[in-house]
């Protein structure tokens, strides 16, 4: 399912097997379990990268254990509650005090594009994978929360609009020139390694990671809001 | 004024002005909103909708004359605020419709004009002959919530600020540069069938048209809290 590594001040959060990694509530409970760990453990100096093995980083909510509740009405039930768990897992990560790396290896889709987004850097592919909001075609609407992220994690209103209104499947190298990401490398060793690299380079500013968590709060108010995020003010004032 | 055409899944929203100017007025407003109406009572799965215009002049925002043709100032102040009013109803119209739309702008947009061609999902244009202008800086008038949402919801970064507070003529390329169109085109009948094209494209897609119209108020949720219209969640997973 996820296991959780610690190497020296790095964490590393990975969604294990090589299957899609759908969020079904027993995965979701699991990743709220590790993500609280971390934030646990956290010191100055920590960074966090949540990576994946195989060809899918995720394919989001778990649309057959929906389904499986046996009638409509049950398989929106089943929906809403996934969505409902996973909303603590985005505002653990939107206040974990220390900088997050997605590093994508493989499709992220829908609610696995998500979790991506919430972290403050994403590194992807170049040659494999794809970021897409299916919900439109597959006719789902999104949760407030999601439409806040997308809102406040994407700056470009053109590029939210393909990927939410258009079901754009996004590759690397498009994300990369289009902001969606912050880099896009050829081959799944390059951006693992890529990630660490990142994350050891902003391990090594020793921020406070209460006053990190606090500015990127700040950076998205509104879905800080929705995600029901106090601010607090910090001067720890290192002079 | 304008007519509403039915071509397969296409609905063809037709601007046609005396003198070739499309001036809103009460009479071009209620035109509009009952053309709109009509594509949602008529809207189906897979339907879109395109607005074409001809001649010189796409729309070229409020009718000024009418305005101050009035008999005295309060009567003056009246007429403006009925147009600002019937300009909210076209936000809400369209933002509420249940398909993809698109504006093939052929011609000069202005103030109102632009706000029209901006309410639609995407907008193309003509490289040359057609600019879009908020002369509203320039005449010293304000532009009022709603519609400062809209260029929020729509419009992001420099491009944003270059449109509203600059009072710039902006050409097709410049648009297109700026984010504020999908693509330019030269010569009406390429611009509108472009626009034809790209309505049959997005009505492939066969999109439930409820869903899509609540994924696009969620894409833009700020423009809908002021406009008063909340997103309500659907899912009739197509799973």
């Amino acid at each position: 399912m996820c296991t959780l590594e610690k190497r020296g001040n790095l964490f590393i959060l990975t969604l294990t097997g090589e299957d899609r990694h759908l969020f079904n509530p027993d995965l979701i409970s699991s990743l709220l379990k590790l993500l609280s760990q971390v934030k646990a453990q956290a010191t100055c100096g920590s960074a966090l990268i949540t990576q994946a093995q195989g060809k899918f980083f995720s394919y989001g909510f778990d649309l057959d254990w929906a389904q499986a509740a046996g009638s409509e009405q049950g398989a929106v039930k089943r929906l809403q509650q996934m969505a409902d768990l996973f909303k603590p897992v985005i505002a653990t990560l939107l206040s974990l005090p220390m900088p997050t790396i997605a590093a994508i290896t493989g499709h992220a889709v829908a609610a696995g594009f998500t979790l991506a987004l919430s972290h403050d850097y994403l590194i992807m592919r170049k040659d494999r994978g794809i970021l897409w909001m299916p919900e439109v075609d597959i006719a789902l609407t999104l949760p407030d929360y999601i439409n806040a992220l997308f809102k406040e994690m994407i700056g470009d209103a053109s590029v939210r609009r393909h990927l939410l209104l258009r079901g754009l499947k996004m590759k690397g190298d498009e994300a990369e020139k289009r902001g969606v990401v912050k880099a896009a490398y050829d081959g799944e060793a390059e951006v693992r390694e890529a990630s660490v690299c990142l994350a050891e380079n902003l391990g090594k500013r020793k921020w406070h990671g209460e006053v990190y968590a606090e500015i990127r709060k700040g950076l998205y108010p509104q879905l800080s809001a929705i995600l029901g995020l106090s601010h607090k003010v910090y001067a720890i004032a290192r002079l | 004024m304008c007519s509403l055409e039915k071509r397969g899944n296409l609905f063809i929203l037709i601007l046609t002005g005396q003198n070739g100017e499309h001036r809103l007025n009460p009479n071009l407003f209620s035109s509009i909103i009952s053309a709109i109406s009509r594509a949602k009572v008529e809207s189906t799965r897979g339907s879109a909708l395109v607005t074409v215009s001809h001649g010189k002049f796409f729309c070229n925002g409020f009718d000024l004359d009418w305005v101050n043709a009035a008999g005295s100032d309060e009567e003056t102040q009246q007429r403006f605020n009925l147009l600002l009013d019937n300009l909210k109803q076209l936000v809400l119209a369209f933002i509420s419709l249940p398909m993809p739309t698109i504006a093939a702008v052929n011609g000069h947009a202005a103030a109102g004009g632009v706000v029209l061609a901006l309410c639609h999902d995407y907008v193309l244009m003509r490289r040359h002959r057609s600019v879009l202008y908020m002369i509203d800086l320039d005449l010293g008038i304000k532009i009022p919530e709603p519609f400062m949402a809209l260029f929020r919801a729509k419009n992001s970064g420099s491009a944003r600020r270059d449109l509203l507070l600059r009072g710039l003529k902006i050409k097709g390329e410049e648009a297109l540069k700026m984010g504020i169109v999908e693509a330019v085109y030269d010569g009406e009948e390429e611009v509108t069938n472009a626009g034809i094209k790209m309505a049959d494209d997005l009505a492939k897609r066969n999109w439930h048209g409820e869903v899509y119209a609540e994924i696009r108020k969620g894409l833009y949720s700020e423009l809908c809290d002021i406009l008063g219209i909340a997103s309500i969640p659907i899912a009739t997973p197509r799973l």
